[in-house]
């Protein structure tokens, strides 16, 4: 649904600026293939590096690791699956949602959605090139210790 | 040529892995692929207007305007700037890096910068929905009322702990074109 609306958005403003300047808009849309292009590789290589990790972590496995009494082992692997692997926002929820269901502790899911919404490992190398060493190790390491600690608050105040 | 085998030199590896692993274990392997043509048709419907709509704003969009509302002096308003750009966005986190990019270069203030890229990685309103559905609202109510503040405090760390001079650096940075 959203998917469509942005595609609205598009139409919309491509026509209107058409109609306003049609070489400022092949202007735009030369400097959108060009932006796309620039992380096409990386794109790629992360599409098929998750399907890979996917394909050997399943939700029944991760569930059994993830269990309500796994305290702080349980917490350090849901950082690091949620670390390691780049899943599109929409699958995160339903795939935690399933995951709670099989047994995972919430404590753990919350870690694992955070960390999997605010930690990529796998796309350092592209946030370097935007935003350098120093503030990319710094954003995920922040991101990963914040994430743990969200999940505390968030379970106390949930349950 | 050479600049290509280059570029793709990391997609062959990873592609080498996935034959290796589908030799090893075909069901595993193939369900790889399975997941991985999935994720690719998604995402590839999500793209075209997230990079065109990325294209526009960096033609259109006059610095004056940018500075105006994310600069140095945006104060409130460069925050929920921020905040709002990031959270209509769609796609994962590695594609909010193009937009940085674009802020960046228009004259966006760095921890705004910083908001815009905690906003796009934990509070994106249309993946809110999915979340609203499976998980309830009051947890997604309770996680938006942590981490907005949690985002704002991030940025204002990363912020501070970088130096004028390497923002300086990053601002000056070729590869945000």
């Amino acid at each position: 649904m959203f998917t469509i609306g942005f595609y609205l958005l598009m139409l919309i403003i491509v026509i209107g600026s058409f109609r306003r300047d049609s070489d400022k808009t092949k202007l735009a849309l030369i400097k959108a293939w060009k932006y796309f292009e620039n992380i096409l590789p990386l794109f790629l290589s992360i599409i098929f590096g998750i399907g890979i990790i996917l394909s050997v972590l399943s939700p029944e496995a991760i569930s059994k690791i993830l269990g309500n009494q796994s305290g702080w082992l349980g917490i350090i692997v849901a950082a690091i699956i949620g670390s390691v692997t780049v899943i599109p926002g929409f699958v995160t929820f339903p795939l935690a949602a399933t995951l709670l269901k099989n047994g995972a502790g919430l404590t753990q899911i919350i870690v694992f959605i955070s960390t999997s919404v605010m930690v990529g490992v796998i796309t350092i190398p592209i946030e370097i090139k935007y935003l350098g060493r120093k503030v990319t190790y710094l954003r995920n390491s922040l991101a990963l210790v914040f994430s743990i600690l969200i999940a505390f608050i968030m379970e106390a105040l949930i349950k | 040529m050479k600049k290509i085998f280059k570029r793709y030199r990391t997609l062959g590896i990873i592609l080498i892995i996935n034959l290796f692993f589908i030799l090893l274990s075909p069901q595993s392997g193939i369900n790889a692929l399975i997941i991985t043509a999935e994720n690719l048709t998604e995402m590839l419907l999500i793209m075209p207007p997230i990079f065109i709509l990325l294209g526009f704003l960096d033609i259109w969009v006059e610095k004056e305007t940018m500075i105006k509302f994310l600069g140095e002096n945006s104060k409130f308003l460069g925050i929920f700037t921020a905040f709002l750009l990031g959270s209509i966005a769609a796609g994962p986190l590695y594609v909010a890096f193009p937009f940085v990019g674009v802020l960046m270069k228009k004259g966006s203030k760095f921890s705004n910068v910083l908001i815009f890229i905690g906003a796009w990685s934990a509070t994106k309103i249309p993946i809110s929905l999915f979340e609203a559905s499976v998980m309830g609202w009051k947890f997604m109510i309770v996680r938006y009322l942590i981490d907005v503040p949690v985002i704002i405090l991030m940025a204002f760390i990363v912020d501070k702990a970088i130096s004028s001079s390497e923002k300086e650096m990053l601002y000056k940075n070729p590869k945000i074109l």
